[in-house]
């Protein structure tokens, strides 16, 4: 059982990572970096399920029967995308508040929001 | 043309936003903006009307059916959430050329109108779909949209409420998308009724378990449900007026709905209640969230941000109705979700009229409002009433209805506190109502006019549509109990 | 296996490290990494896409974002016991998950015997593309691929909406921008580069039509098409490329790719079918799906494209901006 589930694990555990850089550090860019982590995690999760043993890329071409899942790998694709505009989005957003706040610390900035109440 | 009814309603939207780009002056993208939020309303009266007379309609997208292509299913729950979102969304349109004159400037307002648009097919897009990841697809176009319109509001401190929700949104996203893939590797499908077929042979697996888990706190996020609620205060109070307006009104009842169809739908009524004792904790998490909010709400300065956070104490009543998890329940939560929109919706819009000519909405600015604009006061007021839950008002409908299922279920401490909350909420509005109507207005405040027109008209739909349905209560319990009552029958 | 091994490591060192410069640059690695994974598990469309975007465009945003945000993190972790409590929750409950879950590359899970066989024995006589992953994401699945479309467009608006500033053209008073100095110094990159541009760009347009036949097709090659616009501007100066590429005309251009998606989904309503029914834009069904795809994945490559080379202009230009106000004060 183990080594039909240990590349689940693994995953799990890089998932784990992602999601802690996100809550536990302050600085906004790492948090971005953090939340790529987890997403791209999760996409290798999901590839991982659709892998069948000897089987080969899902392009039909001659010699080959055994063909691995397509279905995940479309919406691997959208999420990618989706990953990157997220991605883009939250980095024009630290960047303005760098701006606004003149610091992109998550400790600095509650405390300068605070003051401002 | 009848026949694509269901995807027009987010096609026309959709289709829309990036056309405004290609408009440019903001005048006209406004006017266009508003017509075809206006042709969405339209669509989704045609939609409600055609599943109340025949049923479930189920429309196949690029002509591949079910489950290996998309399909649009909609029943009577997601036709009466579409109504909702275009309505609020229309009747908001039209005070918001005038509003985001003071709020946004000119070189963005196409982009507003742009994102607004798109926020709108989103959220219509996630209530029509009978796919899962289609579901997911949606939900990161309305999220997204919603981010930057938050992110436009004058404040800085719009851009750090923007970050949270984003941070947290995409947290809620992922969650989702795991309990997405999960599901999909159990049952070899991503379409909602083929899963709510094949979940029952694999539904003691664990795998199903985490599944189920995951979808529901990914909900719960973006569904702002006591402590998971974070992010909403400040990002209703920073955000631009006309974004408070829209949100507040339909971005939580869409995670509702999301919430609803996948208990019920998907996963079933007995699997969803049963593996993880939902009741009890969404019993609990609801009324806390009324309390916690409420009281939270009693210590505010900034008007938008009482209401924000009144907004939250609304949600737990909501998730109350459905932690009864009965037909009642149910209409209730359907109810409120109807209600609170309209509420909410007079409320923020009446709120953006004070921002357009005071320019602020902190409490102290507030003296002597009562007397400077009349009108505007006036409905605040009337939306009050109704969050307390006063009889003649559509508030008083939807926490009858509340409280008379949790008595129906024995639940009588449980409508006893729902009571109490309504005690709390009078506390905030006389808080206001004292203000407004009790002190002479700030040195400085005295050359405040009513506001114009454009804010009164779309303020007065929604408060008289709030006392309408609050005296006549036929129309909207008779589809609420439809609504329900169908969800009942479908899941196992 | 190895590769996630490097992962894992990976991962813990961007937990570990303050240098965010490293940081990013640790990303993109991972993100490569990925990449080859996907590779070795025959995802081949997915290999490729996560190269450009997760390991490309990415890493080149977050950098931008550092040079201007500062480049080492302050903060020691707050919360750090509560977030590893939260963490380690949601990680026992995953792999709790995964002990009921079929094994790794097992032939008969439910996920592989339920909708795909339908996608890989059928394809080929009802769309007759050879690359499955293409005709499920533009033909069956495409309504899904417009909401991805829609998507990436929402962040080009969004990123408009957040940092864009007017522009005014600025006489050569010093500004420090990418490269005056590059000019002079790095006369070997200059000349590699405009020589390699053209190749780079044969090269999207050769994935763009190419993925019907192999990897490839409409957001891969978008992103290598952005890539080739992104390395000009670097070498040359942001304001020489918004000289080339106008501003209002790439928002147009975002624009119209998004709108030429979903005029075939509407012509395909005109001719009697439903919304993205390829079947009815030509007599004979198959060849209908062959110009859906081929018109689908236009407006696809047209709308990655301007919207990426978008959010890399707004981005440079508002650190430009910033460094200059800087020194300006300084």
């Amino acid at each position: 059982m183990f080594l039909g589930l240990y590349n689940y694990w693994i995953v799990v555990v890089l998932m784990m990572i992602g999601f802690y850089i996100i809550i536990a550090h302050g600085n906004l860019v790492k948090k971005i970096v953090g939340l790529n982590i987890f997403q791209t995690s999760v996409f290798i999760f999901y590839i991982s399920v659709s892998n069948i043993d000897g089987g080969t890329a899902p392009i039909l071409a001659e010699g080959f029967n055994q063909y691995s899942n397509p279905l995940p790998h479309v919406l691997i694709l959208t999420a990618i995308v989706v990953g990157i505009a997220t991605t883009a989005l939250g980095l024009a957003l630290a960047m303005r508040i760098k701006e606004a706040y003149g610091s992109i610390e998550e400790e600095e900035i509650q405390q300068r929001v605070n003051r401002e109440c | 043309m009848l026949a694509h009814l269901p995807i027009l309603q987010v096609i026309v939207p959709l289709l829309a936003a990036p056309s405004c780009i290609i408009l440019r002056r903001p005048g006209w993208v406004w006017l266009f903006a508003l017509l075809v939020s206006g042709s969405a309303f339209l669509i989704s009266i045609a939609l409600l009307q055609q599943v109340m007379d025949s049923g479930v309609i189920v429309y196949e997208l690029g002509g591949w059916e079910a489950p290996w292509g998309i399909e649009y299913r909609i029943d009577k729950l997601n036709a009466i959430l579409g109504l909702i979102i275009t309505g609020i969304s229309t009747i908001v349109l039209l005070a918001a050329h005038t509003s985001i004159q003071e709020e946004i400037p000119e070189d963005r307002q196409t982009l507003f109108y742009v994102l607004y648009l798109l926020s709108l097919a989103g959220m219509l897009g996630i209530v029509t779909t009978g796919d899962a990841f289609n579901v997911f697809v949606f939900l990161e176009i309305s999220s997204l949209s919603a981010y930057a319109l938050i992110a436009l509001g004058r404040d800085r401190r719009a851009l750090w409420a923007s970050y949270q929700y984003l941070i947290m949104g995409s947290i809620g996203a992922t969650f989702i998308l795991i309990g997405i893939g999960l599901m999909y590797q159990m049952t070899g499908t991503l379409n909602m009724e083929d899963l709510s077929r094949r979940l029952p042979e694999v539904a003691q697996t664990r795998t199903v378990f985490t599944a189920f888990a995951f979808l529901i706190v990914g909900i719960c996020l973006k569904l702002a449900l006591f402590p998971l609620h974070l992010w909403l205060p400040n990002a209703y109070a920073y955000a631009p007026s006309i974004v408070t307006a829209f949100l507040a009104a339909t971005a939580t009842k869409v995670a509702l709905y999301l919430l609803i169809r996948f208990t019920y739908s998907v996963f079933g009524g007995s699997f969803s209640f049963t593996t993880l004792p939902l009741q009890t904790i969404f019993v609990v998490l609801g009324l806390l969230g009324v309390f916690a909010a409420s009281i939270t709400a009693i210590y505010q300065k900034n008007v938008k941000l009482l209401f924000a956070y009144s907004s939250v104490a609304q949600i737990g009543y909501m998730i109350v109705g459905y932690s009864i998890n009965s037909t009642a329940g149910l209409t209730a939560t359907l109810l409120h979700m109807f209600n609170h929109a309209l509420m909410k919706g007079a409320l923020f819009l009446a709120l953006g009229a004070v921002m357009y000519r005071i320019g602020s909405v902190e409490l102290r600015d507030f003296h002597g409002l009562g007397r400077q604009m009349p009108f505007t006061m006036a409905a605040i007021v009337v939306g009050s009433l109704s969050l307390i839950g006063v009889p003649l008002t559509v508030g008083f409908v939807s926490k009858w209805y509340l409280v008379l299922a949790a008595i129906e279920n024995g639940w009588w401490p449980v409508a006893v506190l729902i009571l109490l909350g309504s005690l709390l909420a009078i506390v905030y509005t006389w808080k206001i109502v004292e203000a407004a109507y009790f002190k002479a207005p700030q040195a400085g405040n005295e050359q405040v006019r009513e506001a114009p027109l454009s804010f009164l008209i779309p303020v007065w739909m929604l408060v008289s549509a709030n006392i309408y349905f609050g005296i006549d209560t036929r129309l909207s319990v008779q589809v609420a109990t439809a609504a329900a009552q169908s969800l009942f029958g479908v899941g196992p | 296996m190895v590769l996630l091994g490097f992962l894992v490591c990976i991962a813990i060192a961007i937990v570990r490290l303050k240098d965010l410069f490293a940081v990013v640059m640790l990303s993109g690695i991972y993100g490569l990494l990925s990449a080859s994974f996907f590779v070795t598990l025959d995802a081949v469309d997915v290999a490729f896409t996560e190269a450009a975007v997760g390991a490309g465009i990415a890493t080149l945003l977050m950098l931008v974002t550092v040079t201007m945000t500062g480049r080492y993190e302050h903060s020691a972790h707050h919360n750090s016991i509560w977030a590893l409590a939260v963490v380690l929750v949601t990680g026992v409950l995953l792999i709790y998950g995964t002990l009921d879950m079929p094994y790794f590359g097992s032939v008969d899970a439910p996920a592989q015997l339920h909708v795909a066989p339908r996608y890989i024995n059928n394809s080929m006589q009802e769309i007759g593309v050879p690359n499955i992953v293409t005709s499920v994401l533009a033909s069956y699945r495409g309504y899904d691929t417009l909401g991805e479309v829609v998507v990436i467009f929402t962040a080009g608006v969004g990123v408009l909406a957040l940092l864009s500033a007017v522009h005014r053209p600025e006489k050569d008073d010093g500004i420090v921008s990418v490269n005056v100095s590059m000019h002079e110094k790095y006369l070997i990159l200059r000349v590699v580069t405009k020589i390699l541009i053209p190749f780079i760009l044969l090269f999207a347009l050769y994935v763009q039509f190419h993925g019907d036949y192999g990897p490839g097709g409409g957001f891969q090659a978008g992103v290598i098409f952005a890539a080739a616009i992104i390395l000009y501007s670097m070498l040359f100066g942001m304001s020489t490329a918004r000289r080339v590429i106008s501003q209002p005309l790439i928002q147009l251009l975002s624009a119209i790719g998004v709108l030429v998606y979903g005029s075939v989904g509407v012509v395909s309503i005109l001719n009697g079918g439903n919304f993205l029914d390829y079947n009815l834009l030509s007599d004979d069904p198959v060849a209908g799906q062959h110009l859906g795809i081929l018109l689908v994945e236009l407006g696809i490559g047209c709308t990655v494209t301007s919207v990426m080379v978008i959010i890399f202009f707004n981005f440079a230009g508002r650190t430009e901006d910033h460094m200059r106000n800087e020194r300006k004060s300084a």
